[in-house]
């Protein structure tokens, strides 16, 4: 098996009717992910249009006029069938159009904007401390001998406390007990609001980063028991040289795959720490509009919840693509 | 750190070690289970047995582990609602390993198309985070017991689903598969007699690992107030009422019902990944 | 030999560290390569060949537990200082593992491969050694170097990528190459080939070989010395024309007898039994159990090493059975 000739006549042509490359490869990946997107979408939507309530009362209240109902059925278009209504709705969606919330009569748009940056910030906060403690510590248990067991000890506990058991915990102990942090409400202001988000982002950050952890310290272990390190080992090459290029920068990457897997999924994680802490977030929105059966609100925070998760899930994906040289075509 | 592979114990040696972690966390899970039977009756007082003048006591004499708000006894209310914080994640389990065996078995039997179906299927299940159907279910089927249930069933099917079909895809590859199918066998029954038999102890190990979870994850919809409701002394719930006793700095209610949860699902954890290599080294 | 060894191995015991009941791996193993000199080590597997040669460079895990003497060129390898050792591997000694893909971490170049070694250990600046390890992959019969040098170890073949391994071994110019079972890995056709481009650099330059293989033919083709290994010791070794043309004992009679005869067709001839490890063989002669000529006093006493016939041979009856031993001459 020497060097071989590249394009073969068959090749040629089965490349110019199938294209493969890299690039391709990402297209797919994007355009699956928007079917995956759409699909859910579409599911959740016609879920929601099964829920009990009846969208005319709650926009007209209780002393409408038969014809008043009439008009707003039609002005809404409840009596055209799912796929049409749903049509509907994605084109207003895709032009950032969420139509009007049942129990606020505002445009869901507006009450969405401020209570997202809110648990946006919450989320970037929890996200830092996944990355830096999480993946910092997984190097250690994957690294040390003497750590291991340790860390591997704390992420089975940390795993196994919800978020919600940690929050109370965190309250209890250090808004209650030692006055350190506020015990509710997210703050005004960038400084207050980071202040009061300390204690919500570390009860996000327990479950998830446990399972950072864990998989980087598996990760690391398992690079550092693969044969290559010893051939590096064999030809004197420092330890230190040998745990950066060989073992961390192979690691890399099943650690990149899990720490986007939990960040993928804080948007969502972030609903039962906003409910602890009584942070005004979309998470909370999402729990608030359930019980008042705002459908519009909770069609469009489900969508942007769904879209974050895939979205980062195929950012993810479209990485492991481009840096592992094993996915690009053999010579 | 090496490679260098000695062969120095046999699979069946494996098997004869005593696990010690195994044992400790399968006592701890029947203990569970066993109070979640019998803790209605083991409790020293009713539930929702109300005692304005005992209200948020810390632990004592009369109440070994306190009381809430309503004065009603923390150690009775979390024996008592053992079986309810258990329940909902029993059904659970069983429901989305039963329909994810399915579901994986016959993608890995039949393959080809049916096999990508059902990979976009499950692709789609993914991308809706858990907490989300939960969620939405109470919309569509009104805050409870069941909604949940519904919910988490569907999400934990994907789970069981993916792993049960990599195990019987690597099952169904092996030689004596074709020699069954060769000799007349029918698929069902290859499926159900030999491929399953092989697979089902994975399938124990991840059941036991997803109670744990299970029960985690109720709890969380019944705390932010989606599933079961107060009075009822599920652990979720207790956590959630006992938010603003925690304010007055009495955290017991909350602290007690988030230590039960803490407790099962380490055990059952523990448990599951023991089985789990305790079966795969059987191999 | 006048010039003392290169690499000296005297009585090397290795055992599971803290076993109790101990647990022998290789047991009172005695061999040396002087300079020039290409020695074979044959065995099958479980004989204990490879932990010998790893044990050689300090690769074992703390698990087992080396005891005896192992000198390069004077200096103990077993007491080295981690500044020496580093030295040692890094400048004197030099291995080639049996599968290239295992050994070579695939999310690096080739090119950056290949001069790791020497640019990490401070020999050679990165230009000077790309460009003599280009030179060497020619040598090795690879015309687009440069090319190869930007590629990955999954684009290239397993016989391509054994060359390369070859290459790195010979780049930091090393006095002593230990070859564990390079070929083995490769398709048969590639085999010879490889086979032929190792042997004639190390003759080439002069260095020492210690070669690990089950392969007897193979190593009487191309080494001077042969070390037959079993159950972790050494039960014979010599010249490699003395040894095959006149085995003195059962074991290396039995591999050589066992050989498929390629003018003839006869009855295979095998041993009973299967290659027992070190920790399952009893106290007498390792051999004993498969041994058709054993005796109540090879099943109690284990054979010391004896100087017979111009060899030296671990067995109590080899002067008597020497006749009886059958060779067939294989053309």
């Amino acid at each position: 098996m020497t060097a071989t000739t590249d394009v073969t006549p068959v090749r040629a042509m089965r490349a110019a009717v199938r294209p493969s490359g890299i690039g391709a490869r990402i297209a797919t990946t994007v355009v699956g992910a928007a079917a995956t997107v759409l699909t859910a979408s579409f599911v959740i939507f016609a879920a929601l249009s099964l829920a009990p309530g009846d969208p005319v009362s709650l926009l007209l209240g209780p002393h409408a006029t038969d014809e008043a109902r009439t008009a707003k059925r039609a002005e809404l278009g409840l009596d055209d069938p799912l796929l049409v209504r749903y049509w509907h709705w994605l084109t207003d969606a895709l032009q950032g159009r969420f139509g009007t919330s049942f129990t606020y009569r505002e445009g869901v748009t507006t009450l969405i904007g401020p209570r997202l940056e809110t648990t946006l910030l919450l989320v970037a906060m929890a996200a830092v401390l996944i990355v830096v403690v999480g993946i910092g510590l997984g190097v250690l248990g994957g690294v040390s001998d003497r750590w291991s067991a340790v860390v591997s000890a704390a992420t089975g506990l940390g795993i196994a406390v919800p978020t919600f058991v940690a929050a109370s915990v965190l309250i209890s102990v250090f808004a209650v007990q030692l006055g350190w942090f506020p015990t509710f409400g997210a703050g005004d202001g960038l400084l207050d609001s980071v202040w009061h988000l300390v204690l919500p982002a570390l009860a996000l950050s327990v479950g998830y980063g446990a399972y950072v952890t864990q998989l980087t310290a598996a990760a690391v272990r398992e690079e550092a028991g693969k044969e290559h390190v010893v051939t590096s080992r064999g030809r004197g090459i420092p330890h230190r040289l040998i745990l950066r290029r060989h073992v961390l920068r192979n690691a890399a990457l099943p650690v990149m795959t899990a720490s986007g897997l939990a960040l993928a999924g804080l948007v969502a994680g972030a609903l039962v720490v906003e409910e602890a802490f009584g942070i005004d977030g979309i998470g909370a929105l999402l729990v608030k509009s359930v019980s008042g059966k705002d459908y519009p609100v909770v069609t469009a925070v489900s969508l942007i919840i769904v879209v974050v998760f895939v979205v980062v899930t195929t950012v993810i994906d479209v990485a492991q693509v481009l840096l592992d040289p094993r996915q690009r075509r053999a010579a | 750190m090496a490679a260098v592979t000695v062969d120095v114990a046999t699979a069946a040696q494996v098997r004869r070690r005593a696990d010690p972690l195994l044992v400790v966390s399968a006592t701890c899970c029947l203990l569970l289970i066993a109070v979640a039977l019998v803790g209605g009756w083991l409790a020293p007082y009713q539930p929702d047995e109300i005692d304005v003048l005992a209200a948020s006591q810390g632990p004592g004499p009369h109440h070994w582990l306190g009381t809430d708000s309503l004065g009603r006894d923390v150690l009775s209310r979390a024996l008592a609602g053992a079986a309810l914080s258990f329940a909902g994640p029993l059904l659970i389990v069983l429901g989305s390993v039963v329909l994810g065996t399915v579901l994986g078995v016959v993608a890995a039997w039949y393959g080809g198309w049916l096999d990508q179906m059902l990979n976009r299927l499950l692709n789609v299940m993914f991308a809706v985070p858990g907490i989300l159907v939960a969620v939405i279910a109470s919309a569509v089927f009104g805050a409870g017991f069941w909604a949940p249930v519904i919910a988490l069933t569907l999400v934990y099917i994907p789970y069981a689903a993916r792993i049960i079909r990599s195990a019987a895809v690597r099952e169904r590859q092996q030689a004596y598969v074709e020699g069954l199918q060769l000799a007349g066998v029918s698929s069902l029954s290859i499926n159900t007699k030999h491929v399953l038999r092989n697979v089902w102890p994975l399938i124990v190990a991840q059941a036991t690992i997803g109670l744990g979870t299970a029960l985690a994850d109720f709890a969380a919809v019944s705390f932010i107030g989606l599933g079961v409701q107060p009075p009822a002394a599920e652990w979720g719930v207790m956590v959630a009422e006992g938010r603003a006793e925690i304010l007055d700095g009495a955290p017991q209610q909350s602290l007690v019902a988030g230590l039960c949860i803490v407790v099962t699902v380490v055990s059952f954890n523990v448990l599951g990944e023991r089985l789990a290599a305790r079966f795969g080294a059987a191999r | 030999m006048n010039s003392p060894p290169l690499l000296d191995i005297r009585r090397l015991h290795l055992e599971l560290t803290g076993s109790r009941p101990v647990r022998t791996l290789v047991e009172d193993v005695t061999l040396s390569v002087s300079p020039g000199e290409s020695v074979g080590l044959v065995g099958e597997s479980g004989s204990g060949k490879t932990l010998t040669v790893k044990a050689a460079m300090r690769l074992l895990p703390s698990t087992i537990t080396a005891t005896g003497a192992i000198d390069f060129d004077g200096r103990s390898v077993l007491e080295m200082s981690r500044r020496g050792l580093a030295r040692y591997r890094s400048t004197d000694v030099a291995m080639i593992h049996q599968d290239p893909r295992a050994h070579t971490n695939p999310l690096r170049t080739v090119g950056d491969f290949l001069v790791e070694g020497v640019v990490a250990t401070k020999q050679m600046k990165r230009d000077e050694a790309i460009e003599r390890a280009c030179a060497l992959l020619g040598e090795m019969g690879i015309d687009d170097a440069p090319r190869r040098m930007h590629q990955y170890p999954h684009q290239l073949s397993g016989g391509l990528l054994q060359r390369v391994m070859i290459a790195m071994s010979l780049l930091h110019e090393p006095r002593l190459v230990l070859a564990d079972e390079p070929t083995t890995a490769l398709d048969v056709t590639v085999q010879s080939e490889v086979m032929a481009i190792l042997v004639e650099q190390v003759r080439g330059r002069g260095l020492g070989m210690l070669f690990i293989t089950h392969d007897l033919d193979l190593a009487a083709a191309i080494t001077d010395t042969l070390v037959v290994m079993y159950a972790g010791t050494v039960v014979e070794r010599g010249p490699a024309p003395v040894l095959y043309r006149n085995p003195r004992h059962p074991y290396t009679a039995a591999l050589l007898a066992s050989r498929p005869s390629t003018t003839q067709v006869k009855r295979l001839v095998s041993v009973p039994g299967r290659p027992a490890a070190a920790h399952e063989v009893g106290i007498g002669c390792v051999f004993a159990a498969r041994c058709p000529f054993a005796t109540d006093l090879c099943r109690d006493e284990r054979p010391a090493e004896r100087d017979i016939g111009g060899r030296t041979v671990a067995c109590h009856r080899a002067e008597e059975i020497g006749s009886e031993l059958e060779r067939d001459v294989v053309a």
